[in-house]
């Protein structure tokens, strides 16, 4: 199929591709770890200084640090924990006999394609606001007093929007995958004597386990720079409560105008996706026929 | 399965999964139907139906606020973008499909890795540089960052929609003494261009609903609806009715296109790791 | 015209030379098959042919032209793939014009042809289907329609009947010998399948690990096979090799002896064995025989012959069709 002739063609081809997402990957990062090494403040330009490693020191030893990575990782399971369950369960029974299948994966699919500022602000307002939010009326029918979900639970409130968001994704893949599945496999288990949950167990969840993976991993990589919706709903807070990694980054470099404290923690931002990527990277390498 | 279900099994799975499909869509639809009630109403009943219908929110919305612009933003950066990483994804994909070299499936993870990377990472010089060469709240400079974030994906789904054209009919049209040009024109195109629209639905939705670089990098002139409805998270007074029709507005787009895009989604996002 | 002759020809895909050097000739009008186990080179070698291949060494000569470095348009030559390769988003009629167009024939000059070629292959029924609604046979022809258009030096087969059914296989094989008695232009086509490189070939080459094991036609590669690779490919069911004391009897290292030169009896013969397994075909039958101290034989029997499984019987081979190969695999002559 190659013959040098089209080999020369094809670098070709492939070369404004490359060298922009070379130029896209290389340009910005470097810049960020040059901000990360200054002392630079957007209110006070022309002052920066070099300042070595200082930057990650504060960084890394800010108490909102840790509390952001903590809410990142929270953030991160709570979500995953929230889909993959729904995810498997739902494909599970989508996968079954049912009238107007089609339209029933409209119905979930749906969430998937709402920007998050409008998820976000549906959410907090029309559902989560104690006075005049759903949540509230039925609290108040009920006669119990509303939960004030964005002060009493912000990340938790956040978890629910993005789970809400990311559980069709998970649903869809997981039931491609089911149905993937070669009914063969199940009809002979059957035949061999197996219950339905043994089959679950047995066959269906095992075949799962690698879709299940590239969900986990993919929407880590996502959910890892949750933004909108907590720019549009806490705000990060109150306090850091509901401030995650990317917040963090964002509010010290554009709102608190730290250049160089914020590069420092872009930097780790990186770090931490970095590995999630390898892990997901293997999976992908590893299904690439070429 | 070659038997079929009992009818009773099937009434109970389809109550059960109707009954979650609703629960899901619930807020979707909820947005909806408070946009045609008044900002009175929409606070304070529950109601389903039972109320005074009126379309007054979505000409407030399209009238006293800036909505057509913004709707005009997103609709020129998600088809700029999109059109610009079709004009460099599919050189690249073609290339990559049909003469693959040894270091075509590391390139390949590579550029799906640029993916990975987190936004954050490059938010500071990004927004310098873009302060500093004009392009701050510009359409231009948004399509230019979309077009490189999605690029990655374009490439991939690209890629794979190509590989399933068998090479041989390649093969033959060269035999058939088509010189490149028309091998692409006349035989590789239409082709692929089922594909290519595939890829091209795909990165609309994606680029549509983006809601990171569209917050941070514009302001009034060039923010597209995902920066338009983040206004609203700081109202003046009532603002429920207003927000529900702004929103169904923004969303009504995507949610439509999105239907007919779930195979593609599996595909695009995905990365080929579940077929 | 359509001489073609490959001189030291060469191929390596990175670091492995998949075929060493080589020389080939093939003459103007000649029905010539490649032939040979998988991953012989015997597509890589049609390939290079086409020019879809570029040659890592060596030249090789259309009608004493040096085409080496010609890229496949400029060769004038045409290709059926074992896929058929039909541009799925064409008509047959547009599929067939293609070549035509893209040598910028004009429309009238294009639909004469094409209405000719449908005449040829019996294609004017489906000319304005899409290959989507068409079997593998008719698929083929239209493959084949494509071909002929050109009006090519020569025709380049790879496989083109291994997708199809056995009976369709059958038919197809005498189309395309028909198409070469008619066309007179010369043919390589490659196949695994030996008994189609028997029945369509003028001439034989036969591959192994990219080196020709032997070049000849069908009868001579039956009667005279050079080496022992040749011997065991050529001829169904493949030729029995012994070994051991009964080879060293006849002065070799390796003796063969096809079924159907063993001469059978209900009662003795020159060797004894009981029959294992009989297969019936009607007109013959294969008995496969334990053979006191040689092993498994098989043997072909008329379909009347009455031997089953567990009966004796005696088998005496024909001694001029005996082969004698010595320890390098060799056919030896004296």
């Amino acid at each position: 199929m190659a013959t040098d002739h089209s080999r020369a063609t094809a670098r070709l081809m492939v070369s404004p591709a490359v060298l922009l997402l070379l130029a896209w990957m290389i340009v910005p990062l470097a810049m960020t770890l040059y901000f990360s090494l200054l002392r630079y403040n957007l209110l006070s330009p022309g002052t920066e200084s070099f300042t070595g490693l200082d930057n990650y020191a504060y960084f890394l030893t800010d108490p909102a640090f840790f509390e952001a990575l903590g809410n990142t990782l929270l953030l991160v399971g709570g979500v995953l924990l929230i889909t993959i369950t729904g995810g498997v369960l739902l494909a599970l029974l989508l996968d079954q006999p049912i009238w107007g299948q089609g339209i029933v994966r409209i119905l979930v699919i749906a969430p998937f394609f709402v920007m998050p500022t409008v998820s976000a602000l549906v959410w907090k307002n029309f559902f989560m606001d104690p006075v005049n939010g759903l949540f509230g009326h039925a609290a108040k029918a009920l006669g119990v007093a509303p939960f004030e979900f964005f002060s009493q639970a912000p990340l938790f409130s956040i978890i629910l929007i993005v789970a809400w968001q990311w559980l069709p994704f998970a649903t869809l893949i997981l039931l491609t995958a089911i149905q993937s599945l070669d009914s063969e496999q199940l009809e002979a288990s059957e035949m061999d004597g197996a219950s339905a949950f043994s089959r679950f167990r047995h066959i269906i969840l095992p075949h799962l386990a690698r879709a299940i993976t590239v969900v986990i991993l993919i929407q880590t990589i996502f959910l890892l720079s949750i933004f909108a919706e907590i720019l549009v709903t806490t705000g990060g807070g109150p306090g850091y409560a509901s401030t995650n990694l990317t917040y963090l980054v964002y509010a010290q470099s554009l709102l608190q105008f730290d250049v160089g404290g914020g590069s420092a923690g872009g930097i780790v931002a990186v770090v931490l996706a970095n590995i999630v990527a390898i892990f997901l990277m293997r999976m992908v390498g590893k299904n690439l026929d070429l | 399965m070659a038997r079929e279900a009992t009818v009773g099994t099937k009434i109970l799975w389809t109550s059960l999964a109707w009954g979650i499909g609703l629960l899901i869509f619930f807020p979707i639809f909820w947005t909806i139907l408070t946009s045609f009630k008044s900002e009175a109403e929409a606070v304070s009943s529950p109601a389903l139906w039972d109320f005074d219908w009126t379309l007054a929110n979505y000409t407030t919305v399209t009238e006293r606020s800036p909505y057509f612009l913004h709707f005009t933003n997103s609709v020129v950066i998600s088809l700029g973008s999109t059109l610009l990483a079709i004009l460099i994804g599919v050189p690249a994909a073609w290339a990559m499909a049909f003469s693959p070299t040894r270091k075509t499936r590391g390139l390949l993870l590579w550029m799906l890795s640029t993916k990975m990377l987190p936004p954050v990472g490059v938010l500071v010089p990004l927004y310098l540089l873009f302060r500093d060469t004009g392009l701050l709240d510009t359409r231009t400079g948004l399509v230019l960052v979309l077009t490189l974030v999605n690029l990655p994906i374009v490439v991939w789904m690209l890629f794979t929609y190509f590989r399933e054209i068998p090479g041989e009919i390649l093969e033959a049209a060269r035999m058939d003494g088509a010189n490149l040009k028309s091998e692409i024109l006349h035989v590789l195109t239409p082709m692929a261009l089922p594909g290519i629209a595939s890829t091209m639905l795909l990165n609309v939705i994606l680029a549509w609903n983006e809601a990171f670089w569209t917050l941070n990098l514009t302001a009034a002139k060039a923010a597209p609806l995902t920066a338009f409805i983040a206004s609203y998270s700081s109202p003046e007074g009532l603002f429920y009715a207003k927000l529900s029709a702004a929103s169904t507005m923004a969303i009504a787009p995507v949610l439509i296109l999105g239907w007919f895009s779930q195979k593609q989604l599996v595909r695009g996002l995905t990365f080929g790791a579940v077929k | 015209m359509g001489s073609i002759t490959l001189k030291g020809v060469t191929k390596r895909f990175d670091d492995v030379e998949v075929i060493p050097p080589l020389d080939l000739t093939i003459r103007d009008g000649e029905f010539v098959v490649f032939v040979g186990p998988s991953g012989c080179g015997k597509s890589t070698l049609l390939r290079l042919i086409a020019g879809l291949e570029d040659v890592s060494g060596g030249t090789m000569e259309l009608d004493g032209r040096d085409v080496t470095a010609l890229p496949p348009a400029r060769r004038g030559l045409a290709m059926v793939f074992q896929s058929y390769a039909l541009y799925p988003h064409m008509s047959v009629r547009k599929n067939i014009a293609f070549p035509l167009k893209m040598a910028g024939m004009d429309q009238a000059a294009i639909d004469a042809k094409v209405d000719g070629a449908a005449k040829v292959l019996n294609l004017a029924d489906y000319i304005d289907r899409r290959p989507g609604q068409l079997s593998g046979g008719q698929r083929q022809r239209v493959a084949i329609g494509r071909a002929i258009v050109r009006e090519p030096s020569a025709f380049l087969f790879d496989e083109p009947l291994s997708n199809l059914d056995a009976a369709l296989r059958g038919n197809m094989r005498l189309e395309i010998a028909e198409l070469h008695q008619s066309l007179a232009t010369t043919m390589v086509y490659v196949t695994h399948d030996q008994i189609e490189a028997m029945t369509m070939a003028d001439r034989i080459v036969v591959l192994n690990k990219g080196v020709i094991e032997q070049v000849g036609s069908p009868l001579e590669l039956y009667r005279s096979p050079k080496s022992l690779f040749v011997a065991g490919f050529i001829g169904s069911p493949t030729m029995n090799l012994l070994t051991g004391d009964a080879a060293a009897k006849q002065g070799a290292h390796t003796i063969g002896i096809r079924p159907e030169h063993l001469a059978l009896s209900m009662d003795a013969g020159e060797w004894s064995g009981v029959v294992t397994v009989s297969e019936h075909l009607g007109s013959d039958t294969f008995l496969h025989v334990n053979v006191d101290g040689l092993g498994t034989m098989t043997a072909r029997a008329d379909g009347e012959f009455p031997a089953r499984h567990g009966d004796r019987i005696g088998l005496t081979p024909d001694p001029a069709r005996l082969h004698r190969f010595d320890a390098a695999g060799a056919a030896m002559t004296a």
